[in-house]
């Protein structure tokens, strides 16, 4: 009994989650249109173009391998599962002994080879061009991300997310600056890794200066529709994932139904204003020229490392 | 305690009064009289220390030992006779077009700031006040290296302020340190820092936390006294300053840096009660006597070789005190007076020379003693005093810091004996031409005041022959300060 | 841990930031105005430390900072950016990422030089001194990487603000007579600096210190 309740939380999770990650980038897309002073598409466009994208036909080159056809349903998985294990609104889920940060990373970098494999897969210019330049920005911005993860990990002294957000959300409350050095580094990474302005910009159309649009430009149907919401889940993720690390007040744990709720609630608050900041940061950036990212990345990692050595040496 | 405060006040007067007229014909008359005035208050200071041992002055913030009056003394005095050598010289300079009124101001008002900062800083029983007064040297002194606004000599100015401000400020640091550690047992406040009570309680300093202090502090005062591998700011601001001022600078600031050096030691020692320090300055000051010699024979500028020479016997004294004991100490209080006398005087006579043949290059001033016997003998001599011939004073010091090498530190003599040998060969080889040898140059519009040269040749041959009673009491009393 | 030394950590992290930040400057105006942040978060230190330690003579140290580094320099260095025409490029030796990861690894040895003087010190920002000595190893790294004058001036004045901070930390500052000498060396120091860098500029043309790399051993 208490396994069903304990895997009917984690289904629960996932599926919010799941379900309103378009909405989020709806949101953000229409915060953005704001801020430009336009009226936007509203924040349910994100279903209606999956909705349009789902019903068409999938168009496949000539020398797609099983691997193209097959790599839009992993992302999509592997962002699924990265879904139920980071902490949205409960904690001590089902699957929170797999939440570890480094396993996390791991996952995220198994759905980003995947994508660049099946870009190259094609053979197209642009298919390799966007691949070679997804991968310059990924090793860079993942020892960042790891750097960022390590300061909260040594702070609470374990690697699993769970335990992680489950103890700093109970803390009283201090200035902890490794930990706002670790907030504005994991936001540098956040803007890399899901392809938001300053490092690529999502509604370009000039194809010579795409990253991550460089790799789906093959894909149609279905599997453009699986990659878009996969794309729309990662950010998600890594909003949740941050507010999760550096401002989880609010949870609830996993069996405390009258809490869920409140934590839909501070969740949905936190997630709005999330969105309505990275819009705000988008707006005011501009995207900078690709030699100039591993700049913007370095800052990134130093940001971390330093977060880090000022955890180690003031104990703050 | 009265005699402190005119000491100090005459230069600082000075300073503010040529800040205004520095720029007339007369000023260098007006030069000459302040420092004159300062030697003459240095000398009742320096009676009155004789008399009554040491004493401190305006509530401890000042404090005159043998050891650092002797010092005062020498400052004054070599200022005085750098004054005069400085008043036709640089006049020689005006007449050329190398130098303007506005120019001569501020080497005058800067030559009196200069040393009465130098004499705060030998005065002052505050260590932090010290350190302000070492960086006030510098500051004084950098744009008087570069006075003849050429290329040569802004860069050499630049590289002097920047060296020796990153030098100064690892001394800060030592100087904080210091102050940490007196802190614990003086208590805070002013009187943490002051020599007086640190000597006093030096056994009970945090020996790990004096220890970082003397390296940061041997770096940091190393660099103005000119110790290998900090050096490189020396060579060029002798070179490219007007000569009085690379007189006073080989001549004084060298010895108030080297001072500043070892009123730390002597707290370290006490704290530490190992080697430590000594051993340190050991190694510095054969690494310069080393490196010194033998860029000594690649020189072609005249006063550039000079400089060398100044690290040289820098080094050698660091290694002397850092030896310690009462006969090495002894030697390199010795040392200090008398290579500060001839290294001056020999920049008297260099100056005239390149003053004479209009270039510092060595290759081209020749036959000296021909044109003006006075200038080429002058080199000579200096030259021989300063590579330690007898009877000359150098030989003295340097023997016994030798024979003291022997019995302490017997692996470092053969190499002391090979750099003094290479730096022989090299200003030997280099003064003989110039001295000697063909030239056709006219003489000088302004005749030379090359008076200060044989005083100051003379005064070292003198403590040569004969040191007097009261003057090796000093040194001795001294040296037991030092432990 | 009480609110004060929590808002001195911040202090201490807020410096560090700054000296990187520093590090990684392209325009010599900004780098100005984050050496004037860096003077005023400085002040605020010591502000809180006197407010938390009841240690009276650190707040007119902090009004000295204030008035000397936040205003003064500050001031001055713009007169003289403005006059001397230099005010945007600032060319670097090795390039910018590359310095970051110098600059690591000197906040790294830092950090570990500091220990034995920390847990022998008796002030409550005793851990603070590793950030000092880092700001003091960054900001000579930020002189030996730079090309033009005004960069390696600024970098040796913000050495000054770390040696500052270091003194702050583990003794609570230093005598008032001597914190005054310190601040008039300092002003008198940067007021040279002004007439000589007219002069470099009137025998080089530029403030290039490529052009003073002339004077060597032949």
């Amino acid at each position: 009994m208490a396994y069903l309740e304990s895997f009917s939380y984690q289904l629960a999770q996932t599926l919010i989650v799941v379900v309103i990650a378009p909405l989020l980038l709806g949101w953000v897309n229409q915060c953005r249109a704001w801020l430009q002073n336009r009226s936007g598409a509203g924040v349910l466009q994100p279903y209606r173009v999956l909705a349009k994208l789902f019903q068409k036909d999938v168009v496949l080159a000539h020398g797609a391998s099983p691997l193209f056809r097959f790599s839009p349903y992993l992302q999509f998985g592997c962002m699924v599962l990265v879904a139920s294990i980071v902490p949205v609104i409960e904690t001590n889920l089902l699957f929170a002994p797999a939440a570890d940060v480094i396993a996390l990373v791991g996952i995220f970098a198994l759905a980003r080879i995947f994508s660049a494999l099946a870009a190259m897969d094609v053979g197209t210019a642009f298919g390799s061009l966007g691949a070679r330049r997804e991968m310059l920005v990924a090793s860079l911005s993942e020892p960042a991300l790891l750097m960022v993860f390590f300061t909260p990990l040594l702070i609470v002294q374990s690697s699993s997310l769970n335990t992680i957000v489950d103890t700093l959300a109970h803390r009283e409350f201090a200035l902890y600056p490794s930990l706002a050095f670790s907030a504005v580094a994991f936001t540098m990474v956040l803007l890399a890794e899901n392809a938001r302005i300053p490092i690529d910009n999502p509604a370009t159309h000039l194809e010579l200066t795409m990253i991550h649009e460089a790799l789906i430009l093959e894909y149609s149907g279905r599997h453009l529709a699986l990659i878009e919401w996969a794309t729309a889940v990662k950010l998600t993720v890594y909003c949740a994932l941050g507010i999760a690390l550096f401002a989880p007040w609010g949870m609830a744990q996993a069996g405390q139904w009258q809490l869920v709720p409140v934590a839909v609630m501070v969740l949905a608050l936190k997630l709005a204003l999330a969105g309505a900041g990275l819009a705000l940061l988008e707006t005011l950036s501009a995207k900078m020229r690709i030699f100039r990212a591993p700049e913007f990345l370095g800052m990134a990692f130093l940001l971390a490392v330093l977060g880090m050595l000022i955890y180690l040496l003031l104990g703050a | 305690m009265n005699e402190i405060a005119l000491v100090l006040v005459a230069p600082l007067v000075g300073g503010l009064v040529l800040a205004f007229s520095g720029g007339w014909t007369r000023a260098a008359l007006i030069n000459v009289l302040f420092s004159l005035l300062t030697f003459v208050f240095s000398a009742l200071l320096t009676a009155r220390v004789i008399e009554e041992g040491p004493i401190t002055g305006f509530d401890a913030l000042f404090f005159v030992d043998p050891f650092n009056v002797f010092l005062v003394a020498l400052t004054a005095f070599v200022a005085f006779t750098t004054a005069l050598f400085s008043r036709p010289y640089m006049l020689n300079e005006q007449q050329r077009g190398k130098l303007t009124a506005r120019m001569m101001r501020l080497y005058h008002s800067m030559y009196q700031m200069f040393v009465f900062t130098m004499l705060l800083a030998l005065l002052t029983n505050n260590m932090g006040v010290l350190w302000v007064a070492m960086e006030a040297a510098t500051l004084t002194t950098v744009l008087l290296v570069s006075l003849y606004r050429t290329p040569a000599s802004i860069e050499a100015a630049w590289k002097y302020f920047i060296l020796c401000g990153v030098g100064i400020a690892q001394a800060l640091f030592g100087t904080i340190l210091l102050y940490f550690a007196a802190e614990k047992v003086l208590g805070a406040g002013g009187t943490a820092l002051l020599w007086t009570q640190l000597n006093a309680v030096k056994g009970s300093l945090e020996p790990t936390v004096l220890s970082l202090a003397f390296v940061f502090l041997l770096v940091g005062y190393g660099t103005k006294v000119g110790l290998v591998p900090l050096h490189n700011w020396l060579p060029d601001a002798h070179a490219e300053g007007p000569t009085p001022i690379s007189a006073v600078l080989s001549g004084l600031l060298l010895n108030v840096a080297l001072y500043a050096v070892v009123r730390c030691k002597v707290l370290v020692d006490g704290a530490l009660g190992t080697r430590f320090a000594g051993d340190l300055m050991i190694g510095f000051g054969l690494l310069s006597v080393i490196v010194a010699a033998f860029f000594l024979s690649r020189q072609k500028d005249v006063k550039r070789l000079f400089a060398y020479s100044s690290i040289e016997h820098m080094g050698l004294m660091t290694f002397a005190f850092g030896m310690g004991g009462p006969v090495a100490t002894f030697a390199a209080l010795l040392h200090m007076t008398v290579h500060s006398l001839t290294k001056s005087a020999i920049f008297f006579a260099v100056g005239h020379a390149a003053q004479k043949s209009g270039t510092q290059m060595m290759d081209q001033i020749r036959g000296l003693v021909i044109t003006n016997p006075t200038i080429g003998w002058g080199l000579m001599l200096g030259s021989l005093a300063i590579l330690g011939m007898p009877p000359f004073g150098v030989f003295a010091s340097e023997f016994l810091i030798l024979s003291t090498a022997m019995r302490e530190v017997p692996w470092a003599t053969p190499i002391l004996l090979l750099a003094l040998g290479v730096a022989f060969a090299a200003i030997f080889g280099k003064v003989q031409p110039m001295v000697f040898g063909e030239t056709s140059l006219p003489r000088l519009p302004h005749p030379p005041a090359l008076m200060p040269v044989f005083v100051h040749l003379g005064l070292v041959l003198m403590l040569g022959l004969f040191i007097p009673p009261y003057l090796a009491e000093w040194y001795r009393q001294a040296a037991a300060l030092i432990g | 841990m009480p609110i004060s030394a929590q808002l001195i950590n911040l202090m201490a992290a807020l410096l560090l930031l700054i000296a990187f930040a520093m590090l990684s400057q392209r325009r010599i105006r900004s780098l100005i105005y984050l050496f004037g942040w860096q003077g005023a978060v400085l002040a605020a230190n010591c502000v809180i430390v006197a407010w938390s330690t009841g240690q009276g003579h650190l707040y007119y140290s902090a009004a000295l900072t204030l008035v000397l580094k936040v205003i003064v320099l500050p001031l001055i260095l713009l007169y003289l950016i403005r006059r001397l025409n230099v005010q945007w490029d600032v060319e670097t030796l090795i390039n910018i990422p590359t310095t970051m990861l110098f600059g690591i690894v000197l906040v790294v040895f830092a950090f570990n030089l500091s220990l034995p003087i920390s847990q022998l010190a008796g002030t409550i920002t005793r851990s603070t001194l590793g950030i000092a000595m880092a700001i003091v190893l960054l900001s000579f790294l930020m002189m030996l990487t730079r090309r033009k004058a005004v960069p390696q001036v600024i970098g040796f004045l913000a050495m000054e603000n770390g040696l500052f901070f270091a003194a702050t930390s583990t003794t609570y500052g230093m005598p008032m007579v001597v914190e005054l000498g310190i601040a008039l060396d300092v002003l008198i120091g940067v007021l040279i600096l002004g007439i000589f860098f007219f002069q470099v500029r009137g025998a080089f043309d530029s403030l290039d210190l490529r052009h003073m790399e002339k004077l060597k051993e032949d």
